[in-house]
């Protein structure tokens, strides 16, 4: 089991207070990915989890039990760092085995442990060797075998892939997201990389200035952002806004378009005209960054290649069923 | 052209190297050669530097009046022993200072290090009298606890910079996996500050080996160190000088050897920090 509740969860540095006041809760075996721009206090919220840092305020609970004054060998969860934090002087062994040792089983209890881990990493034949003599990939699944062999009732994951290579990082994106559906074992993943985020989550908690924006599933937060911030930091390119007169006549303070869901018309009248900046042709997508005038650099992305270059004069017209509404706070307006 | 610059250049500064290095050595080595002098040579004027009647017996003599192998003990103890109690209390007050500050940790450290600034025989008086009362005077004890207490803020700072380098993931690691404080230190702490340690215990090992301020104040026989063995030969009546050679050659001999054999471990003891 491994459910996890936070109520008014606070945390203060001196007079800094970076969480303020956190609530949510993570049901037992999902997936939740805390995403942020830098110094939104992801880490911090995952640290006060895991116990590194003590609260300022509020209560964590696992499984129904308060754990803020329990430290954090004994709340039964296991972290992955972003530096992987392996023991430089054990062999693969010694690190996948060290928590188990500490927990005092005996030997080969240990080792039999060690060794269906490092079957499941396809570590094996590295089970002998230092940190050192191991690529980046096997030292990150090191640090991940460290992570299940002691069978917690969550891992948490801080910004583990940030350090590997582009290729490298799909790769176990895909290797972690499965691995933790095969165990069913609650998860928490920090990231600042959003893509990493839509694509791991069953659930997004988006932080913003250590308050929680909003906690849904992927999609919700894409097409149901809870205000500018979310919609703004979910999706990529990013949401274009729009302000003024098209805003108004729609009811609005702001009004944002996803790029996917302006159509590109050549020399239209209608919609909101303006003159290509940039054109990106990926072949898969075509990105055009578009100058319309008054309403500012809007970004239209077309599925498929379109034979449009910097200079030619477009149309952006809006899907209107995708329009996202916002009042002058931010929030989203339902109808 | 390049080339030959830079090649002038190394070469350059391989013979400046190589001369800087031998005005440094040149003092042991003349005391090795006098050391294989008869006392007239050793005094004589000019000196012979290579070509002189080379004997053994100053080192025969030297050992004949007073024993090499007690203070040779002596030394050993009370710089081991100085350095590892001093190691014993410096890797708990490092661990806390470099993974727990707090905001005084910095003046602590800096008022530990400004008692090395005090020169030792402004508190002569008072520890030799304490050392009197306390029966201390001539004992290995009291120079291993003098010793120890004189080298402890040396310690501590050097332990404190190789901490200070270990990431904090590493022990927040080992704390998610169940270690205690203790299991942290013996399992993930000290094994991993092993180069660091090592060069710490020798360049103290050294410092306590020769040091000579409160070994010679403190000890006359029994507990007397090298130290103590080399000054009974630097009399100011009579010509000593070979034996007093034989005698220091005796005495550096040991930590000479120990300290070329570590060689690597004590350049990075000395320059650490200084590059990363």
């Amino acid at each position: 089991m491994g459910r996890i509740t936070l109520q008014g969860v606070q945390k203060s540095f001196g007079p800094v207070h970076i969480i303020k006041g956190a609530d949510l809760d993570i049901a037992d075996g999902s997936f939740v990915v805390f995403v942020g721009p830098s110094g939104c206090g992801k880490t911090t919220l995952l640290r006060l989890i895991a116990g590194l840092e003590d609260v300022s305020g509020g209560s964590i609970l696992i499984d129904g039990k308060n754990v803020v004054d329990t430290p954090p060998a004994k709340r039964g969860l296991s972290m992955v760092f972003q530096s992987y934090a392996l023991y430089p002087h054990m062999s693969v062994r010694g690190n996948i085995g060290f928590g188990l040792k500490m927990a005092g089983l005996a030997r080969d209890e240990i080792n039999r442990k060690v060794e269906a881990a490092a079957a499941t990493l396809n570590l094996t034949p590295y089970l002998d060797r230092k940190p050192r003599e191991l690529s980046g990939g096997q030292r990150q699944r090191v640090a991940i075998g460290r992570a299940i062999v002691r069978e917690p009732k969550a891992f948490l994951f801080d910004e583990p892939l940030s350090n590997l290579d582009a290729a490298l990082r799909v790769q176990m994106r895909i290797e972690v997201t499965r691995l933790q559906k095969q165990l069913g074992t609650t998860a928490i993943y920090v990231t600042h990389d959003q893509v990493e985020a839509m694509t791991m989550a069953d659930k997004i908690v988006v932080l913003n200035g250590g308050k929680i924006e909003q906690y849904g599933s992927p999609l919700e937060l894409y097409e149901k952002p809870a205000n500018l911030f979310v919609a703004g930091f979910i999706g990529s390119p990013k949401m274009n806004f729009v302000t003024g007169d098209p805003a108004l006549q729609k009811g609005a303070a702001t009004i944002g378009v996803r790029p996917e869901h302006l159509k590109i018309e050549r020399d239209g009248a209608g919609g909101w005209p303006g003159t290509i900046a940039v054109a990106e042709h990926l072949g898969s997508d075509t990105f055009l960054y578009v100058d319309a005038g008054p309403l500012g650099m809007l970004t239209a992305r077309y599925i498929g290649e379109l034979s449009l270059s910097a200079g030619d004069r477009v149309s952006l017209v809006p899907d209107p069923a995708r329009i996202h509404r916002f009042d002058n706070g931010g929030n989203a307006i339902r109808s | 052209m390049a080339r030959m610059a830079t090649t002038r250049r190394v070469a350059v500064s391989t013979i400046a190297a190589w001369l800087c290095g031998f005005l440094i050595f040149f003092p042991i080595l003349w005391m090795v050669l006098a050391s294989f002098k008869t006392e007239l040579e050793a005094f004589a004027v000019p000196p012979s530097f290579l070509f002189f009647h080379w004997t053994t017996e100053n080192y025969a003599t030297v050992q004949e009046r007073s024993d090499y192998f007690h203070h040779a003990l002596n030394s050993i103890i009370i710089a081991g022993g100085s350095t590892l109690i001093a190691l014993l209390i410096a890797i708990p007050a490092a661990w806390s200072m470099a993974f727990s500050p707090t905001k005084r940790t910095k003046d602590i450290l800096l008022w530990m290090l400004s008692t090395k600034m005090m020169p030792p025989v402004g508190v002569l008086v008072p520890i030799y009298l304490i050392f009197k009362t306390v029966g201390l005077l001539d004992s290995r004890i009291g120079l291993v606890f003098i010793l120890c207490l004189g080298n402890l803020p040396i310690v501590i700072w050097m332990l404190f910079t190789y901490f200070k380098e270990i990431p904090r993931d590493i022990l927040e690691a080992a704390r998610m996996d169940g270690a205690t404080v203790g299991r942290e230190l013996v399992y993930v702490l000290t094994p991993m500050a092993i180069p660091g340690l090592a060069s710490t215990l020798l360049l103290n090992l050294i410092l306590a080996w020769n040091e000579a301020f409160w070994t010679l104040n403190l000890s006359t026989s029994n507990a007397a160190p090298l130290t103590v063995f080399i000054a009974s030969y630097s009399s100011p009546e009579g010509l000593f000088w070979a034996k007093l050679s034989a005698a220091s050659t005796l005495a550096i001999a040991p930590i000479l050897v120990l300290g070329w054999f570590s060689q690597k471990q004590l350049v990075r003891g000395l320059t650490f920090g200084a590059v990363k």
